[in-house]
């Protein structure tokens, strides 16, 4: 019995491949799901994957964010279903209203393309539950705009309720507020991350830390178990 | 009729692209003390009610044309 777990493409996405692969890598069925589907087969997790979608015009994610299969993502994280929205993922889930906040240009205006190191603050998510508090995971990160911006107010609220799940560990490369890499909704079934897991699964390749993240996610499509409101 | 919609960065928000335009013109001389960069969006709206259309073009901007968390607009409707 294999965990499913949807992968959705949009126009311009493009490491949805690498989303897929490494869900099958890790022993999950990978399903591709095209943008103007409005539906979801069953699946135990679904997966935003990278990229540019629409050409990052107007706003990165901005217009993602209408996409049909958006309507079904919705849904189906409303029922608690985990969400994980990756780099322009992470971009659509924000525009959406799904995670809180907004992903901003770098604030040094560079395209930054290197290995991060993360530090895992939070363990109670289908995201990071095979993780430990304190694990610092090497990821890289593509990105012209992954400054995670909030105001005074409501940082404070998502700091709070310990919403803020992955932080930069060395350093800030893109002036993102509080070094916040990665961040969950209040019910914390829905994730979004400006770093690259899906292209860090093969020590053969580079760092492997996005490994411990994408198992948690497999794990928890597989128990298919809702996350309660 | 003829719709122009304004966006600005919020104002208090850090705008790089601003500074960066306002570095590079004090570069080639010019005097310039801020500068704050936002974008333009022209449209033709079917209606020829001035209010109505203007109440289109907020909607628009809350659901599309713009973010408010870290956006702001404003509106001009008509020739």
């Amino acid at each position: 019995m294999k965990a499913r777990v949807a992968v959705v493409s949009f126009p311009g996405s493009n490491d949805d491949r690498d989303a897929l692969g490494a869900l099958e890598l890790l022993g999950a069925e990978a399903v591709p799901i095209w943008h103007a589907d409005a539906r979801l087969p069953d699946v135990g997790a679904v997966i935003l994957p990278g990229g540019f979608s629409y050409g990052d015009y107007l706003r990165c994610g901005a217009i993602a964010r209408f996409a049909p299969a958006m309507e079904a993502v919705r849904a189906f994280a409303a029922d608690g279903g985990p969400v994980l929205g990756i780099c322009n993922g992470f971009q659509v889930l924000c525009e959406a209203g799904l995670l809180p906040g907004v992903l901003r240009r770098n604030a040094s205006l560079d395209f930054v393309c290197r290995d991060v190191r993360v530090r895992v603050e939070q363990t109670d998510t289908p995201f990071t539950d095979g993780c430990t508090a304190g694990d610092v995971l090497t990821i890289p990160i593509k990105h012209g705009e992954g400054a995670w911006y909030a105001d005074d107010e409501l940082l404070d609220e998502v700091e709070r309720a310990g919403q803020v799940v992955l932080r930069y560990a060395d350093g800030n490369p893109n002036g993102s507020r509080a070094d916040v890499a990665g961040v969950v909704n209040e019910r914390r079934n829905v994730m979004g991350l400006m770093p690259h897991p899906e292209h860090a699964v093969d020590p053969l390749l580079g760092p492997s830390g996005g490994l411990p993240l994408l198992e948690s996610l497999v794990a928890a499509a597989l128990d298919g178990v809702a996350v309660p409101a | 009729m003829k719709a122009t919609v304004l966006v600005r960065p919020k104002e208090g928000i850090l705008d790089p692209q601003g500074e960066a335009v306002g570095a590079a013109l004090r570069q080639l001389g010019f005097e310039v003390g801020g500068a704050r960069v936002g974008r333009l969006v022209e449209l033709d709206v079917e209606t020829t009610d001035a209010a109505q259309a203007r109440a289109e073009l907020e909607r628009m901007c809350d659901q599309l044309l713009t973010n408010p968390l870290i956006e702001s607009y404003e509106i001009e409707v008509g020739p």
